[in-house]
């Protein structure tokens, strides 16, 4: 049971880190569709750089770096010369999985080092609890406290607040004098730092090889997360938790030959999630107030 | 003098003609599911490209379409490679079945090898290897290495080919350990690498300590790897994923059958041998088209049990689906008979030691 539940959390890690990224990017009202392509970017760069270098320290830095870079892109295209989002992020999506499988062709079929979970001295000792808290690799831990910083930041700080305000109306925050395309140029590369690290945890972590087209969709789940969360960071961890423990316990059915079809097992997690956020819209409170105003809008200075 | 002349040009040109189409090499083309950076069943077709391009040197010229999806895009993608020149287009997926016969009506000249179909015309040919051979193999080696007597298994896509070997797997199994039992976890993809890890971790959570895969990277074997249980690699050789963990991989070789369909191409006796849709290649370990590699991380008289079970699938002496073959329901499907290819097909339940029904 308790090595489920590490499953559980394990798995839950590259969605909510590229999930809190791309919540600060919606939260400045800019959509960016591209979440796979910098995942993508991340995992392959983490590669081939632990291969290269053997250095885990440096394959996580480069690994965030290069989502970072890669949104850039994104960040030159749709902001500053204002080419829809939505089809700039689609192209970053395109673009990043092309891109990974050829500079990663030449590390394919090479096993990886794997990044070694640590025991928290003392705490890791608790029964149950210590295992499935308190002996996770850095990058679990940091996750965890991401969340709640950018939750801090976004609620509790007055650059949060002017962030906010940007993703809100865009044209008032102009006004104001705030540089709308600074701050939302900001906030695009946190996203992808967030996506570029989210795809460096699955061959550092999960599967200690590097295998084109890899996140498998992930990016779109975390995409998914954020409208889960109705854009407010702490429902972040509860969306990626519940996620991959459906995930995790249909798996569990068919190996105990629960009487259901698979097909319908597999399902589950994707039918949690529909009805989770028919739950929440049916709250207005819930879900319009939060979600930003000029999510996905066009900003031109001055019009 | 003008006769002359024009007796001179033609018969040049006719030389130059009759040179160049000498000259010219055997377009052939490949369409991939996924990437040969897959690691495994595409790695495996690429290899087999690159073997033909050794072995043919300049009479033959290879073009492939990867990451192509199985559907509408097939059919304009394998029209594209007959339009370019193709003469042998092979389509190396399931899904490409009936794109492939629908763009080889529209070109009756051409040849077209469809992988792992049952559909065949004048010029479409199928070709497909027996894995089960190999997973049986791999059954055998799992029951003597099993401690808890619990195997887990990760499954793609409830299809014929996928349960002839999950019951292949347990006829093996069963052959050497009656107590062990497979249970089975649909994937319900070949391609997902955190899922197929997922999988293996709960698997072994629940007790397995030997686990098999029918999906396409070697997550599940790092997973083994990782957690002290065993498995085995598919497709191509995955030791250096798992090299604790891998007891031995079946290895497919396409590039037996394939050289087959280029040497007719090239000879012109392509059509002759499909014509009224009767090439199938379904090729056994006999035929060197699958083999496993070396075993290994087993003690001495395992190794020798397994090795003595693959020699006898290799030299034909022995048949994986020889009766008695018993649904895990009850029912006797084959008493002491060995079931045809017919049979396999048609399969559409799991055998004894199987837990649970398959999915429909």
């Amino acid at each position: 049971m308790l090595e489920l539940i590490i499953a559980v959390i394990l798995s839950s890690i590259p969605i909510m880190l590229a999930a809190t990224g791309e919540l600060v990017v919606e939260r400045s009202g800019v959509l960016n569709l591209g979440v796979e392509g910098m995942m993508l970017m991340g995992a392959v760069i983490a590669s081939i750089t632990v291969i290269t270098t053997g250095s885990l320290f440096l394959a996580v830095i480069f690994g965030a770096l290069s989502g970072l870079l890669t949104s850039i892109v994104f960040g030159f295209f749709a902001l500053v010369l204002a080419t829809n989002q939505v089809a700039t992020g689609l192209a970053l999506t395109i673009f990043g999985t092309g891109l990974s499988g050829l500079i990663g062709a030449e590390y394919v079929g090479k096993a990886i080092q794997r990044l070694e979970a640590f025991n928290i001295p003392i705490l890791s000792n608790i029964p149950y609890l210590g295992p499935v808290l308190f002996s996770h690799n850095i990058l679990v831990y940091f996750s965890f406290i991401i969340v709640f910083i950018v939750g801090w930041f976004l609620l509790k700080t007055k650059s949060g607040l002017v962030l906010r305000a940007v993703g809100n109306n865009h044209d008032s925050a102009h006004a104001l004098g705030y540089s709308v395309v600074f701050i939302r140029f900001c906030s695009v590369m946190f996203g992808g730092l967030m996506a570029g690290l989210g795809g460096a945890f699955l061959p550092l972590v999960l599967t200690p090889h590097w295998a084109e087209g890899m996140t498998a969709g992930k990016g779109w789940i975390a995409l998914a997360l954020v409208v889960f969360a109705s854009w407010r960071p702490l429902r972040i961890p509860i969306g990626a938790l519940l996620f991959s423990g459906i995930t995790v316990m249909q798996l569990v059915g068919q190996a105990r030959g629960w009487a259901m079809p698979s097909q319908f097992l597999s399902m589950l997690p994707y039918l949690a999630t529909i009805a989770v956020l028919v739950i929440i819209s049916r709250n207005k409170e819930f879900s319009i107030i939060n979600a930003p105003a000029s999510l996905g809008k066009l900003f031109i200075a001055g019009k | 003098m003008k006769k002359l002349y024009t007796i001179l040009l033609i018969s040049i040109s006719s030389l130059f003609i009759a040179f160049s189409s000498f000259a010219a090499p055997l377009k052939v083309g490949f369409v991939y599911l996924t990437t040969p950076g897959d690691h495994g069943w595409t790695y495996a077709h690429e290899r087999a490209r690159v073997i033909l391009e050794e072995k043919f040197g300049d009479k033959i010229e290879t073009t492939y379409v990867e990451n192509v999806p199985e559907g509408p895009d097939a059919t304009r993608v394998i029209r594209e490679l007959a339009n370019q020149g193709n003469q042998l287009i092979f389509t190396t997926s399931f899904g490409y079945m009936d794109p492939t016969i629908k763009v080889a009506k529209e070109f009756p000249d051409k040849h077209f090898v469809h992988v792992t179909g049952y559909k065949r015309s004048d010029n479409v040919a199928t070709s497909n290897i027996r894995f089960h051979e190999g997973r049986y193999i791999q059954g055998v080696a799992a029951g003597l290495m099993t401690k808890s007597n619990k195997i887990g298994y990760i499954a793609s896509f409830p299809i014929p080919e996928v349960i002839m070997g999950i019951n292949a797997f347990t006829q093996g199994l069963k052959s050497v350990n009656s107590d062990a039992t497979v249970s089975v976890i649909w994937a319900m993809t070949w391609y997902d690498p955190g899922k197929e890890a997922d999988a293996a971790k709960v698997h072994i959570a629940e007790g397995a300590d030997v686990l098999a895969q029918h999906t396409d990277t070697p997550a599940m074997l790092q997973t083994a790897e990782e957690k002290g249980a065993y498995g085995f690699g598919q497709g191509s050789d995955m030791e250096s994923f798992a090299p604790k963990a891998q007891l031995f991989a079946s290895v497919n070789h396409w590039d037996i059958s394939y050289i087959e369909h280029i040497e007719a191409a090239l000879d012109g006796t392509w059509a002759a041998k499909a014509a009224g849709g009767n090439w199938d290649t379904w090729c056994s370990m006999k035929d060197n088209c699958l083999s496993v590699t070396e075993l290994k991380n087993m003690p001495a008289d395992a190794t020798a049990k397994v090795q003595a079970v693959a020699d006898s699938i290799s030299s034909g002496s022995f048949d994986v689906f020889q009766g008695p073959i018993i649904t895990n329901e009850g029912k006797v499907v084959a008493g002491g008979a060995t079931l045809n290819d017919g049979d396999l097909w048609g399969m559409n339940y799991y055998v004894q030691g199987v837990i649970g029904k398959i999915p429909n």
